[in-house]
Formats: structure tokens, C-alpha cells, sequence
């Protein structure tokens, strides 16, 4: 039997209730959410149970929105059963002000960078990772360059001394 | 026996019984910009622990300025032994977005180039393990089919590293005749380098002594650490993207996935060269159906996508919707429709994925790269533990990682 999103979502749905919401197949893709406290149970479900299998995580990453009070950073992961070939999407809300996630590290170790890749760059902090450091940015930064409040410089800018670039 | 030392030792100092080795990051055998600090035990490695990021080039966050066709040569720099394949990769996200329809000759077209990706990326990692196990010869000798592949993208775009190749909808311009006959030496003359390429190795009784056995892992270990590609299926999985999820028409395409069973240097080693062997036969069908074009159907070489797709330069000087077209597309003035969108493509070394994210504005609003080596690099300790330095720099090339890519 091909593994369709409708049972996924009523095996979901059987499990956890209401706490898992906000589902949606706009690009062909099942997404859903649930609160953040959650979320370790809901991997180990998706991973343990035997009709669902999704014992591959594709891809971990972190999105900023300032605008959503209480939920600025979302931890998105992409989840994938080879057997079925079906992929999902499961998103979870922080607040950016107590940007704490329990590790996915221990169900899945390609998680570990990713995590640490997700910390570097936006600061959520996921606990009980063995090694949450900066990976890519240097260990002296002391902000989160991907968040939204760090905008790129502006392109026109013309407080730059021309001299020093060669164009004087 | 008594140790002599010229440093003495504190009294009741516990001596220290490895020794640390700054392994890079520009260390000749690591090929990229890549550090490991080891714990070694005369020849043996205790433990590793990679530092990663010398090359890192913000490129998620450059990305979120730039309206979409401008992403494309940040995708050049992922991995650079295969650009061709992340720029197909990217402009096959935007299409799926926007929901653009390619014709059938793009898409072939595409796989053409990205098949010819495919085998530039494995013969170099290939001949690089063959230069880390100590014969330099191979290494030299398929260079020169390289640069053939290379002069083949230098036809269709223009460069040859960092292609920038194809638009959103299609190519910039047809391929010229020259391309194509060059596309036809190709496929003549290099089954035979790739038949003598795997006399010099496949049977080497040093190669295979070097690299069967070491480097190995399972195929639950490396489906947890997320190996795609080559090195997930040299574990024995037989997933790929081009079977799994099919973009650019390869479902009408006709290849075996070749899968090993030990995921150690010699399977990896084994996987890719019998991937070239599909590339081969896939660029061969590809290239057939191509010629099975007639008349206008044969120089097709782009979608109608007015808002995307740059209009001919004559028409921008004659013609007002081509000028106005031609100006929103170089100012980046195109809204992108809400929504999100997650979409692979087979890169040379595993899954390589584009995660888009737009709220409507005229860039992305979070553009997420799934980097294949930046996640299986991590498996990198497990995999030399117990083993010899010597077999430590096979693995490290054998798994093909690109500092580019790793890095982003």
C-alpha cells in the first residue's frame, strides 16, 4: 500500500490530537507543525512507526520571522522514507527570546552538524546536543547572522572613502 | 623498556600517550580547505575532530537580496566540479515554483550537461584516489577528457568552472553544431580512456589492497549520518534522486542505479565508475532524442516565460514589451508568488537541495542549500577510526568532498 499524506495525517493526528496542526500539501509536500516541546516525540513516532518509517532526515533548518510574536524562529525538518519514496515537512515555532529545542542528535547523528550549522546562524539552542558550537562562523562572533535584524549593507551606500578601494 | 625523553615530566604527571597531528587545512593530501586535529597512536588514528568554515561565503544570506537569477552563479561555487548540475538544480526549484513548463529538447539538453557534470565529478574524485593510493598516472591521463567536457560547456555558456549555465526556462542560446561535435568525440573517444582508466585500477592488486576495507560503513549508519549518493549506494542503498523524484525528463531515460555492499573506499570507487558508464548511456539516449527533433521543434531551446526568461537582444531594441521586459527581469522587479518549496536534484556527490522559502517579494525571503558533503562529512571520524593515517587521506578523497559545497 502506497503511503498517501491522508494517512499520515490520521496517524498523526491518532497519536498526538490536536497538538499537531497546521497541515498542508500546497506544494505536493506534507507539512505540518506542533508545538516545540513536542518535537522529539514526534520524530521518534514518525521514525519507530513501522507504517510510516521515516527513518531519514533529509534536511534541518532554521527560518527567522520577525513579524511572528512568540514563534520567530521556526526549526524545519525534512523527513523522508525511502521504502514509500514519500518526503514530509515538519516545522516547529520558538520564541527568539527562549530559543530552547530538545537535539534531534541522538535519533539521527546527521542531525548534529545541521543542528550545530542552525545554532551558528540563528542562535536556537538545542538542548542536550553533545557539541553545540559555532561550525561555519568563527568562534568569536557574538550574534546570529541569519536573523532577520542583521540586513545586508546597502549596495549604495557612499560613506566609503573611494581612495581605499582604488576608484579615487 | 624505558622511554627517553628530552622534556622531563613533572612528578606525578600522567604521561600523554597519543600524539596530536594538525592534519590541514592546507595540507596537499586533503585536496580542499579542510583541518582535522587528531589524536594518532603512531600510525593509527584514535579520534579526529574536523574544523569546517574556511571557506564560508554566506551565501544564504546573499542569497535573500538577490532576485532569483542572480542566485544561480552563488550555486556555481557549491560544488565547483559540477556546477553545471547545481545550476540546473536551481533553475529546476524556480521552475517548480513558478510552475513553468520546460519543453522536452531543455530537458534533454540538460541532462546532456548534467550526465557530462556527472562523469567530470567522478573521474575527478576517482583519479584522486588513485593519486592518494600512490598512482599519479591515471590522474593525468583522463584530464584530458575533463577539459574535452569542459570545452563542451564552454560552447553552450562560455565558461568552464563556474558555468552560470542555462536560464530560468532554458538555455541562453541553442548549443552551436560545434558543440554537438564535440558532445560526439566525446562519447566516441571516451569509453576507451574509461575502460583503460579501470584497467589501471579495478584489478590493481595495490588499489584494491589500499581500499578494500577501509573507510567502511554500514547501510543503517549511513542512512542515520544522511549519505546520498554515490556514498550512500556504494552502502548498498539504491537511492537516487533521478529514480526517485524525476526532474528533467529522466523518466524517459533508461539506467540501472549501480549499488555496492561493504560502503568502503573500493565500493565508492567501484559505484562511481559504473555510474559513468549510465552517464554515458543516458547522454547517448538523450543526445538520440535530441536529433528525433524536426523542424521548428529542433530549435527549441527555451519556455515561454516572458517575466523570467530574457528577451532577445534585437527585440529589446525594437520592440517595447521586450525593453520592458528585458528592464524588471536586470532590476530584479518580478514578484515571486507566496510559498515554499523543497526540491532536490542528484548533485555529483548525493542530494543536493534547494529549500525556497518567498513571501512574496522580489527575493527569496530564506534560501536553505541541503549541501550533500556538508552532512556526510560529519561521518568522517567514525569511518578512519582504528585505521591507518595513510587510509585516513583515501577516505577523506574517496568521499568525494568539496570545500565549496561544505562550506557554503
Amino acid at each position: 500500500m502506497a503511503l498517501s499524506n491522508e494517512y499520515i495525517q490520521e496517524q498523526l493526528v491518532a497519536k498526538f490530537g490536536d497538538q499537531v496542526y497546521a497541515f498542508s500539501t500546497a506544494d505536493g509536500m506534507l507539512s505540518f507543525e506542533s508545538p516545540k516541546e513536542l518535537n522529539l516525540k514526534v520524530l521518534q513516532f514518525l521514525y519507530d512507526e513501522p507504517s510510516l518509517g521515516f527513518t531519514f532526515l533529509t534536511d534541518l533548518c532554521a527560518v527567522n520571522y520577525p513579524d511572528n510574536v512568540g514563534g520567530e524562529l521556526v526549526v524545519v525538518y525534512h523527513l523522508h522514507n525511502f521504502k514509500e519514496n514519500v518526503r514530509i515537512r515538519y516545522s516547529i515555532a520558538t520564541a527568539v527570546a527562549t530559543p530552547d529545542v530538545f537535539t534531534a542528535s541522538k535519533l539521527f547523528e546527521a542531525a548534529n552538524w545541521m543542528e550545530r550549522e542552525t545554532y551558528d546562524f540563528f542562535g536556537v539552542n538545542f538542548v542536550g546536543h553533545p557539541n553545540l558550537k559555532r561550525i561555519l562562523n568563527v568562534d568569536e562572533m557574538d550574534y546570529f547572522p541569519l536573523r532577520k535584524e542583521f540586513p545586508l549593507e546597502d549596495q549604495t551606500r557612499i560613506d566609503k572613502d573611494d581612495e581605499m578601494f582604488g576608484r579615487g | 623498556m624505558e622511554a627517553h625523553h628530552n622534556i622531563t615530566l613533572p612528578e606525578g604527571s600522567i604521561e600523554k600517550q597519543t600524539t596530536t597531528l594538525n592534519f590541514g587545512p592546507t595540507h596537499p593530501a586533503t585536496h580542499g580547505v579542510f583541518q582535522n586535529i587528531m589524536e594518532v597512536d603512531g600510525e593509527r588514528v584514535v579520534s579526529t575532530e574536523q574544523t569546517v568554515g574556511y571557506i564560508h561565503r554566506a551565501f544564504e544570506k546573499l542569497a535573500e537580496r538577490r532576485p532569483l537569477y542572480q542566485i544561480t552563479p552563488i550555486t556555481d561555487r557549491l560544488n565547483y566540479c559540477s556546477s553545471p548540475i547545481n545550476n540546473m538544480g536551481w533553475h529546476i526549484t524556480c521552475e517548480r515554483f513558478l510552475k513553468v513548463e520546460t519543453p522536452k529538447r531543455v530537458d534533454y539538453l540538460r541532462i546532456i550537461i548534467m550526465e557530462l557534470a556527472r562523469i567530470s565529478d567522478h573521474l575527478i574524485c576517482n583519479s584522486i584516489v588513485g593519486v592518494d593510493t600512490g598512482a599519479y598516472t591515471g590522474f593525468l591521463y583522463v584530464m584530458q577528457y575533463r577539459e574535452l567536457i569542459y570545452e563542451i560547456y564552454e560552447e553552450v555558456c562560455g565558461s568552464r568552472l563556474t558555468t552560470n549555465i542555462g536560464r530560468i526556462g532554458g538555455f541562453e542560446r541553442n548549443f552551436t553544431n560545434t558543440a554537438f561535435t564535440k558532445l560526439e568525440k566525446f562519447l566516441n573517444e571516451y569509453p576507451k580512456v574509461l575502460k583503460e582508466f579501470e584497467s589501471l585500477f579495478t584489478r590493481n592488486r595495490i588499489f584494491m589492497e589500499r581500499t578494500q576495507g577501509t573507510g567502511g560503513i554500514s547501510a543503517e549508519r549511513a542512512m542515520n549520518y544522511g549519505f546520498t549518493g554515490p556514498n550512500l549506494r556504494a552502502a548498498g542503498v539504491d537511492y537516487d534522486v533521478r529514480v526517485a523524484n524525476p526532474y528533467s525528463s529522466y523518466q524517459d531515460m533508461d539506467f540501472t542505479v549501480p549499488v555496492g555492499s561493504t560502503g568502503d573506499n573500493y565500493d565508492r570507487f567501484l559505484v562511481r565508475n559504473a555510474e559513468m558508464w549510465q552517464s554515458l548511456s543516458i547522454i547517448q539516449q538523450a543526445y538520440n532524442k535530441v536529433l528525433s527533433f524536426k523542424g521548428t521543434d529542433a530549435e527549441v531551446y527555451h519556455a515561454d516565460v516572458p517575466e523570467y526568461y530574457l528577451p532577445k537582444k534585437e527585440d529589446v531594441y525594437t520592440k517595447m514589451e521586450a525593453l520592458i521586459w528585458h528592464f524588471k527581469i536586470i532590476m530584479g522587479e518580478i514578484d515571486l508568488p507566496k510559498g515554499q518549496i523543497y526540491s532536490p536534484v542528484e548533485g555529483g556527490n548525493g542530494e543536493l537541495g534547494f529549500y525556497l522559502i518567498s513571501d512574496g517579494g522580489r527575493t527569496p525571503f530564506r534560501l536553505h542549500f541541503r549541501r550533500p558533503c556538508f552532512i556526510y562529512y560529519q561521518a568522517y571520524p567514525e569511518l578512519i577510526k582504528g585505521g591507518m593515517l595513510s587510509d585516513a587521506v583515501v577516505t577523506m578523497s574517496s568521499l568525494n568532498l568539496i570545500a565549496g559545497e561544505l562550506d557554503a
